[in-house]
C-alpha cells in the first residue's frame, strides 16, 4: 500500500519520476551477488550491472528464502518429529503428521517400487515448494521495504529484493533438474546403461528406425525437467506479476482487487506443490520400471 | 530469463535437504506412525477378544444358571419326597407308639383288675369266714374250720 508514497519518495529522492513499469521491473529484478566484469565478487547496484554479471552470480534473496524455507520447515519437522508419541497425538504433531500421511499415500499410489528414499523426497519437494509458493501472497511491498531499510546501512540504495524463490527459474529448474539427475541415476541403475538406451532407441518403432526413435525419445526425456521447472515459474510468476501489476497500477485502491486474486492464488499455490511432486514420484516411477515395454 | 550459478545453488540445497528428510526426519515420522497403527491393531484384536469372551462368559453363565435351576428343582423334589416321607414315618410312628400306649394300657387294666379281683376275693373270703364264723359261733374244731375256710376261700 505504502508503495506508490514510497515510489513517489524515491523518485523525490532521485529526482525522477518512477513509472508503473519501474516499479515492476524493479520489483522483478533479484538481489544478486557475483562477479563483476572486472572480475571482483560483489552486490550488484544496478541492473545493468547484474545483467554484465552474466552467469557468474547468485541471487542472493531467492536463495536466501528457499534455504530459510525449506531448511526451517525441515528443522521444524524434526523438532516436531523428536517430540514424537504414538500416543494420541497433539494439534502440531497432528498437523505435521496429516502432511506426512498426504504424501506417503500419493507416494504408495504412484510409486510401485521399493525404495525408501522416494517418499522423503516427495514430502520434501511438496512442503518447500508450498512454502515458497506461500511466500506469493504476502504482500508484494513488504518485505522488499524492509530490505530496502536494511540496505540503506550497507550503502545499498534502492536494492531488489525478490521474496517467492518460485518466481527465479534457478530455483524451480535447479529442482527439476535435479529430479532430472535423479530419473537417469535410477534408469541406469534399474535398467542398466543399455537397457536405458534401449529404451530411448528402440521405441516406439523397431531397432531399424533408431536414429528416428532417439529423436522422439530424447527431446521427451528432455521436456521432462524443463516442463516441470517452467511450469512451476510460469504458474508464480505470473501470479505475481499480476500482483505487482494491481500494485502499481492501483495503488491504495488495490486492496478489493489484491484480496481477489490473493483468493484465486490461493488455489494455484498449492496445486503447483502438488503437481510438482505427482510428476516426481511419476517420473522416478518409471525410471524404476524395468524394461518390459 | 537469467540463468545464473543460482541454479546450482539451489540444487546443492535440493540433494541436501533431501538427504535431511530421509534421514533425520521421515524415520522419526515412519517409526511413529508405525508404533501406532500396531498399537491400534492391538486394540482391535484385544477388543475382538474381549467381545468373544464375553460371548464364552455369557453362555458359561447361561449354562451355570441352567443347571443350578435343574438342581434347584431336584433338591426341591426331593425335599418334597423327604418331607412326605418324615410325615409318612411320623405317621407310622404314632400309630406304634398310640398302639404300645394302648397296649400298655390296657394291660394296666388286666393288671388292676386282677389286683381288684384278688382283693375282692380276699375280701370276699373275709367275710366270707367272718359269715361263716358267725354261723358256726361255737366252732368245734379250730383246726377243721380253718382247712375249710381256706378251702372256701381259695374257691371264691
Amino acid at each position: 500500500m505504502a508503495e506508490l508514497a514510497n515510489a513517489a519518495h524515491a523518485a523525490a529522492e532521485h529526482g525522477a519520476e518512477t513509472t508503473a513499469q519501474e516499479y515492476i521491473t524493479h520489483h522483478l529484478s533479484y538481489l544478486t551477488f557475483g562477479q563483476h566484469p572486472s572480475g571482483r565478487w560483489g552486490f550488484a547496484h544496478t541492473m545493468e550491472e547484474a545483467t554484465e554479471m552474466g552467469f557468474m552470480a547468485f541471487h542472493v534473496d531467492t536463495l536466501f528464502w528457499s534455504l530459510f524455507l525449506g531448511g526451517g520447515a525441515l528443522f521444524f519437522f524434526r523438532w516436531i518429529g523428536k517430540r514424537a508419541t504414538s500416543g494420541v497425538p497433539n494439534g502440531t504433531q497432528n498437523f505435521v503428521e496429516s502432511i506426512f500421511e498426504f504424501v506417503d499415500d500419493r507416494v504408495s499410489e504412484g510409486f510401485n517400487h521399493k525404495n525408501p528414499v522416494i517418499a522423503p523426497l516427495a514430502l520434501t519437494v511438496f512442503v518447500w515448494i508450498m512454502l515458497m509458493n506461500l511466500m506469493d501472497l504476502v504482500p508484494v511491498d513488504w518485505l522488499p521495504e524492509v530490505a530496502i531499510f536494511i540496505g540503506h546501512f550497507f550503502g545499498q540504495e534502492h536494492m531488489s529484493f525478490k521474496v517467492v524463490p518460485t518466481t527465479d527459474p534457478n530455483i524451480t529448474l535447479g529442482m527439476s533438474f535435479s529430479i532430472f539427475a535423479l530419473i537417469i541415476y535410477y534408469s541406469i541403475k534399474n535398467k542398466g546403461a543399455w537397457g536405458f538406451f534401449s529404451e530411448l532407441a528402440f521405441h516406439p518403432f523397431g531397432k531399424w528406425m533408431m536414429p528416428f526413435n532417439l529423436m522422439i525419445e530424447i527431446p521427451t526425456l528432455l521436456a521432462k525437467p524443463i516442463s516441470l521447472g517452467l511450469r512451476l515459474f510460469g504458474n508464480l510468476y505470473a501470479g505475481e506479476l499480476l500482483f505487482l501489476v494491481i500494485s502499481a497500477l492501483l495503488g491504495l485502491y488495490q486492496l478489493p482487487f489484491h484480496f481477489v486474486w490473493a483468493v484465486f492464488h490461493i488455489l494455484v499455490v498449492p496445486l503447483q506443490a502438488f503437481v510438482f511432486m505427482m510428476l516426481t514420484i511419476v517420473y522416478l516411477n518409471a525410471a524404476h520400471d524395468g524394461a518390459h515395454h | 530469463m537469467d540463468i545464473t550459478l543460482t541454479i546450482f545453488g539451489q540444487s546443492a540445497a535440493f540433494f541436501v535437504f533431501w538427504w535431511f528428510c530421509s534421514t533425520k526426519v521421515w524415520p522419526l515420522f515412519s517409526n511413529v506412525l508405525e508404533d501406532r497403527k500396531e498399537r491400534i491393531a492391538d486394540g482391535l484384536e484385544a477388543a475382538a477378544r474381549a467381545q468373544k469372551d464375553l460371548e464364552l462368559a455369557q453362555n458359561a453363565s447361561s449354562d451355570q444358571l441352567r443347571v443350578a435351576k435343574e438342581q434347584a428343582a431336584l433338591i426341591i423334589d426331593q425335599a418334597n419326597k423327604r418331607a412326605s416321607q418324615i410325615v409318612e414315618e411320623a405317621k407310622d410312628k404314632a400309630k406304634i407308639e398310640g398302639e404300645r400306649i394302648i397296649a400298655g394300657a390296657n394291660a394296666e387294666i388286666e393288671q388292676e383288675m386282677n389286683r381288684a379281683r384278688e382283693a375282692l376275693r380276699e375280701q370276699v373270703g373275709a367275710i366270707a369266714i367272718a359269715g361263716a364264723e358267725k354261723i358256726l359261733e361255737r366252732s368245734i374244731d379250730q383246726a377243721a374250720n380253718e382247712e375249710l375256710l381256706s378251702k372256701l376261700a381259695a374257691e371264691l
